[in-house]
């Protein structure tokens, strides 16, 4: 754990990955709900940091966090999301070929890891959802699309994740699905939140 | 509840409805949003008797023209700009009563970027996540401004403003000045590159928008040339693209980014970047 100073309200805090990140930002939801955290208004973790912005004394963290026990992460212990999906992508040739199966395998394969929300960014309610083994990860396209459709499912390096709105993007795409993942009329408004477990379940 | 509306009948530039915005969601993806010269539209606020958080009108170089379709109490501050009722001068920086059908205009900004326009009650918008500011980032709030577009306003307070007279006309500065803490990942720069950015002279850049404050100016080298893994981005956060020119995050900024950020911009000092027009020298002075 390393802490890095970020102006005179907030500090950011690098781990080892992205799991060890993910660890940290479950002890501090854990310690925020039951009331033992101090005053924080924005809690963001990204791919290997949690950013603490909005805090009273960065410096009272920065010496109290080395000294935290942090449990690693236990996400068969978590709820799971699940989001049903259609692998009818527009890249879905493109990705099999890379994974060297057949374009049909690509959703037996992918719908059967357990993925976790990582973080959010991009958009509202754009989560980066992690899982998918290394040696599956696939670069965006070299040509990003200047529309891609709410509801779009896309793979981005070992990232999988769904277009909340329509919006460009470069993220390699096999699939949708008719969930609204991002809807501010609703309570939560993001269906997917950082720490959150998901399933993508097939459909046809 | 509302009793009464607005109707634009000039949208200018941009005009854009904006309050303190909406803090809490960077998790989600969601900036905070909310008038780039927060202690203006304060004060524009307090002038119409208004809580400091109702929603305004926040316009850009241009101004604005608007009719009131009931008789409302409203100011005009911020970026110092002519103001007008019915074609006649009134007082900038004061409260000012405008009957239902006149016309009331602010100007083309003398000085600054941004003027402010608070309606007693508030522009009453629907809220989204407790926020009515438009995020031009996210799309989240009202969309900007159009000619013929009509905003409901909310029920005056009936409180008298404590704001006696009008605001001070402050002369903006000749130079922003913006003071910085370094970090998060000045460590990412070269020895040169940090002495380039408290030392030299930058230029406000004209692609400045509500996202970010670009500038122009000595490009700051960095010792580490790989990707930086996205990370949470904060308000005043100066983010150093591959082109090396800094950019200061305004409100409507991403919550994560993936090029390294060298410093932080002082929050006293943001409402002053946001009101610095293109062109405008600029230099960030090492805090503490």
């Amino acid at each position: 754990m390393r802490t890095l100073p970020v102006g005179d309200r907030a500090l950011l805090i690098e781990m080892a990955d992205g799991e060890q990140a993910g660890a940290l930002h479950a002890e501090l939801l854990r310690r925020r709900s039951a009331g033992t955290l101090p005053a924080v208004r924005e809690i963001v973790p990204a791919a290997r940091t949690v950013l603490l912005d909005g805090v009273d004394d960065p410096g009272r963290w920065a010496r109290e966090l080395p000294h935290w026990k942090i449990p690693s992460l236990q996400i068969e212990e978590m709820d799971v999301i699940e989001v049903p999906v259609r692998y009818d992508g527009p890249d879905l040739a493109e990705v099999a070929s890379r994974w060297r199966v057949a374009p049909n395998e690509v959703a037996e394969i992918h719908s059967s890891i357990d993925f976790r929300v990582a973080f959010c960014g991009f958009a509202p309610g754009f989560g980066y959802l992690t899982g998918l083994p290394e040696d599956l990860a696939v670069p965006r396209r070299a040509t990003p699309r200047t529309a891609v459709p709410a509801g779009a499912l896309g793979l981005a390096g070992s990232y999988t994740g769904v277009y909340p709105r329509s919006s460009p993007g470069g993220w390699q795409l096999i699939g949708r699905t008719d969930l609204k993942l991002w809807d501010p009329a609703r309570e939560p408004a993001a269906l997917l939140s950082p720490g959150a477990r998901v399933r993508l379940v097939a459909r046809r | 509840m509302t009793d009464g509306a607005i109707a634009v009948v000039r949208a200018g530039l941009l005009t854009t409805v904006q309050d303190l915005g909406r803090p809490g969601h960077a998790h989600l993806g969601v900036s905070r949003s909310g008038a780039l010269d927060r202690r203006a539209a304060r004060l524009v606020n307090r002038l119409v008797g208004n809580p400091e958080s109702a929603a305004v009108l926040e316009s850009t170089f241009g101004g604005c023209a608007i009719r009131p379709r009931r008789a409302v109490i409203a100011a005009v501050g911020g970026a110092p700009c002519p103001v007008l009722v019915n074609g006649r001068p009134v007082a900038w920086g004061a409260s000012v009563r405008v009957e239902a059908g006149s016309l009331l205009e602010a100007g083309w900004a003398t000085s600054g970027v941004r003027s402010y326009l608070a309606f007693a009650g508030g522009i009453a918008v629907e809220p989204v996540l407790g926020s009515r500011a438009t995020d031009l980032l996210s799309g989240l709030g009202p969309p900007p401004l159009a000619d013929g577009a009509v905003l409901p306003l909310g029920t005056p307070t009936g409180q008298r403003s404590p704001v006696d007279g009008t605001l001070p006309w402050v002369a903006p500065p000749l130079e922003l000045v913006l003071r910085v803490r370094l970090g998060p990942r000045a460590d990412w720069f070269t020895a040169a590159a940090l002495k380039a950015l408290t030392s030299g002279v930058y230029r406000v850049s004209a692609a400045s928008n509500r996202i970010g404050l670009r500038t122009e100016g000595p490009a700051l080298e960095r010792v580490r040339p790989e990707e930086l893994p996205s990370e949470g981005m904060v308000l005043g956060a100066v983010q150093v693209p591959p082109d090396g020119c800094p950019v200061v995050f305004l409100a409507d900024h991403p919550t994560t980014g993936g090029y390294p950020v060298v410093a932080v911009v002082d929050d006293r000092d943001l409402g002053a970047a946001a009101q610095a027009a293109p062109g405008t020298p600029l230099r960030f002075a090492l805090l503490g």
